[in-house]
């Protein structure tokens, strides 16, 4: 199977919204072994001047992982899941994720370029509430494989 | 104690900090992020794909090194841009029989790689290393500084 070189370019509308919950930002800092109280507690985030609990800087992979889906899951990507490597990732905050903000994800390929027998696809989720306020910006490189590496 | 652009100069050290982590973290992890990649819990599968055993998610190590700096700053929402990218995997051993006993250790080093003042902004390098070796090259969290 081999990468669909057309890929770069192509974009994905923002699909279902995703709702920041309080348990899943607690959820998500534990298991990142995160101790900040503002994780946590909702007045150790007011004091900081946040509306609610604060995510922390990776929590977005949530989000930007359900978006690279829609490109993994495309069959006209050719993309095989389990020959997938993490290259790379970056997080732009724009402002931070706080409980309660409901998040739309529109996914970009950046690029694509042959390595080997596989490929190196970079992609971009810009993340906005739904009232399209700017929230985030992740980028992510993922190494597919080729079947010789 | 508020820090401030002015205390900050390039090559200062931040802090340091060791995570122990085990299979069951990566088990939350996966729970936690919606990524249940059996590399990262399951030793066959692992194996089977050439893989030395069960390894950390890139993004468990890339989100638990940054809380030396969400520490140091007292703000989480501080981190307006972090970055990584993944060149060595973790390798996590089978510990169930001894409780307590970490399958890897994770060291993190923070030092200000560049401090702007234009920008109010400063940017923090981490050196993230496991078993003498770095399994992150180019961590930088840039953290804006009221």
């Amino acid at each position: 199977m081999t990468i669909n070189p057309d890929l770069q370019g192509r974009s994905y509308p923002a699909a279902e919204v995703y709702t920041v919950g309080r348990e899943k930002i607690r959820e998500f800092a534990q298991a990142v072994k995160a101790t900040h109280p503002s994780h946590f507690d909702p007045e150790a985030a007011r004091a900081l001047g946040h509306r609610d609990i604060v995510a922390p800087p990776t929590f977005a992979i949530i989000i930007a992982q359900r978006a690279d889906a829609q490109l993994i899951n495309d069959p006209e990507a050719g993309i095989d899941f389990t020959r997938v490597v993490h290259a790379d990732q970056r997080f732009i905050h724009h402002r931070p994720i706080v409980a309660g903000d409901e998040l739309v994800a529109e996914l970009h390929v950046d690029q694509v370029r042959a390595m080997g027998g596989g490929a190196m696809i970079t992609t971009r989720a810009e993340i906005s509430t739904v009232e399209g306020e700017k929230t985030a910006t992740t980028m992510s490189s993922i190494l597919v494989r080729g079947e010789e590496q | 104690m508020a820090i401030t652009l002015a205390d900050l100069e390039t090559g200062q050290e931040i802090g340091r900090s060791s995570i122990d982590l085990t299979r069951l973290d990566l088990v939350k992890y996966a729970g936690a992020s919606g990524d249940f990649n059996p590399i990262h819990w399951n030793e066959t599968f692992a194996r089977g794909v050439d893989l030395l055993g069960v390894i950390a998610h890139g993004m468990f190590t890339m989100g638990s090194a940054v809380q030396l700096v969400t520490d140091w700053i007292g703000d989480p929402a501080a981190v307006i841009d972090y970055q990584t990218r993944f060149t060595r995997p973790v390798v996590v051993a089978d510990t169930t029989a001894q409780p307590g006993q970490a399958g890897a250790v994770i060291e993190v080093v923070g030092v200000v790689g560049k401090v702007d003042p234009d920008n109010s902004t400063a940017r923090i390098d981490l050196t993230v290393s496991a078993d003498g070796q770095k399994v992150l090259v180019k961590a930088q969290a840039v953290v804006r500084i009221w």
